[in-house]
């Protein structure tokens, strides 16, 4: 059987981040499964993991009380769910839930942040991977917003 | 008739069928009778159709069928909705095939990655039709569409057909689903970041809006595609459509002639430019 730390590393997300980091995020990881319906994460709950995605299909959603529920975004494998557990008050600022049945790597968020804390240039190795897969969002997120295939623009 | 002469004068041509395609857009198939002055063109290519007595515009081919002319056409002023009321048995003018196309021979023996927005995806059709056809002499396809809305997507049967099919990977997104949408919500390049693709031997092709284009190749380069193997559609408002009249002309190029289908990185500082 594979070990956690083989699992993540064949993950896009990790791919290529060196083996001595791997080994101690390896340490913060479980295998998880989520069947298609239920809420990987909610709004305003406390972010206390964060997930790689490695089967299946996600959508964030927010709830409005005259709108309901509208999806903002799907993310699919290879994504990361979720970047609220990185930034006080951690807390989601969206509702995540799977639409088909999701296997994914779960994060202990106060275990990845104190290895982050503890080794900051592993730290910092992970934050080159987390921010351009966020620039990359709010990027699709703005041209989204624009209704670039709208009559008007 | 010389093919100079079906540059300038339309070719009256029957239309075969017409097929609702979604709220605004429309696809025509114009018979094309054998020894037609126009010719059956390639994907890329367009042609400037006249319903007569409007006024010109310029319609990408959106299959690569020999028999016919294919063409999709979104509604958006007085031409192009002119063409949306075209019934079969009807004639519309005929200009063309003009200009630059994809670059499909250049693109054999590699992966494919086309990146298709909105009505953008009409041109990018006709690769996949080649493709298809040739299955053999390209290595994967993979195509990412986005669509404002699921009701806005083109070629609802065929996408469906596609997404059966083990020798096509593509998939589907759109700004905004609805209550009926399973499928993926978010921006098309959205779909770009894990796409399953070798960057040192795939050849990239996007159409859609410009800054949808600037924003899906900045990503493949991002992902370590080269640049001289990332292509683009500029469309460009155009009137003769012979590289006469400059009226599509940006910077040094004439989009009419030189492209529509230019490399990136010959065009790359001109996206998004103003038109004069
Ligand atoms: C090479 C090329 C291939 C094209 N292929 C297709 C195609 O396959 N299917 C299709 O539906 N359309 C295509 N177009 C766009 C099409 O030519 C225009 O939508 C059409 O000419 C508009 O004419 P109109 O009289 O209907 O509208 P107009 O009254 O001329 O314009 C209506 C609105 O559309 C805008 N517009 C006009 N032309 C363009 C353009 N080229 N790009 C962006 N905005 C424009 C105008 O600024 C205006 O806001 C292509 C254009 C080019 C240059």
């Amino acid at each position: 059987m594979k070990s956690m730390a083989e699992l993540i590393h064949a993950h896009p997300f990790l791919a290529g981040l060196p083996e001595p980091y791997i080994a101690t995020v390896a340490g913060c990881a479980r295998n998880v499964v989520f069947e298609a319906g239920s809420y990987i994460i909610r709004e305003g709950h406390s972010a206390t993991e964060f997930h790689l995605l490695r089967d299946g299909h996600v959508a964030l959603e927010l709830y409005s009380p005259r709108g309901g529920s509208k999806v903002l975004q799907t993310l699919g494998p290879g994504d990361i769910l979720g970047a609220s557990w990185l930034v006080p008050p951690y807390r989601w600022t969206s509702d995540g839930r799977a639409l088909d049945r999701v296997h994914a790597f779960a994060f202990d968020a106060v275990c990845l942040r104190g290895k982050c804390e503890a080794d900051p240039a592993m730290g910092y190795a992970l934050m080159q991977r987390f921010l351009p897969v966020l620039m990359q969002r709010m990027s699709a997120a703005r041209l989204q917003a624009m209704d670039m295939f709208g009559a008007q623009a | 008739m010389s093919a100079a002469v079906t540059q300038l004068a339309p070719v009256p041509l029957r239309v075969a069928a017409v097929v609702r395609e979604t709220a605004d857009s429309v696809t025509l198939t114009l018979a094309r009778p054998d020894g037609s002055a126009v010719g059956p063109g390639a994907p890329g290519q367009f042609n400037m159709l006249y319903p007569f007595g409007i006024g010109e515009a310029a319609i990408s081919l959106s299959s690569d069928s020999a028999e016919t002319l294919v063409h999709t056409v979104r509604g958006v002023g007085a031409v192009s909705e002119a063409l949306g009321r075209l019934r079969p048995g009807d004639w519309v003018g005929v200009r063309g095939p003009f200009g630059a196309g994809w670059p499909l021979e250049a693109a054999r023996g590699r992966d494919i990655v086309l990146v298709a927005g909105g009505i953008g995806l009409a041109p990018l059709r006709s690769v996949i039709h080649a493709v298809l056809r040739d299955r053999a002499a390209f290595g994967r396809l993979f195509v990412a569409y986005g669509a404002r809305t699921p009701r806005e997507r083109l070629y609802v049967a065929e996408l469906e057909d596609w997404q059966a099919r083990s020798d096509i990977d593509i998939a589907v997104t759109v700004d905004a689903g609805d209550a009926h949408w399973s499928g993926r919500v978010g921006f098309v390049t959205a779909l770009l970041a894990n796409a399953p693709i070798d960057p040192a031997r795939c050849i990239v092709m996007a159409c859609g809006p410009e800054v949808m284009m600037r924003a899906a190749a900045r990503q493949m380069l991002g992902r370590g595609v080269p640049i001289e193997n990332v292509y683009v559609s500029l469309e460009r408002n155009m009137k003769c459509a012979a590289g006469l009249c400059g009226h599509c002309q940006v910077g040094p190029l004439f989009m009419c002639k030189d492209g529509p289908v230019f490399p990136f990185g010959r065009v790359q500082d001109l996206l998004g430019v103003r038109e004069i």
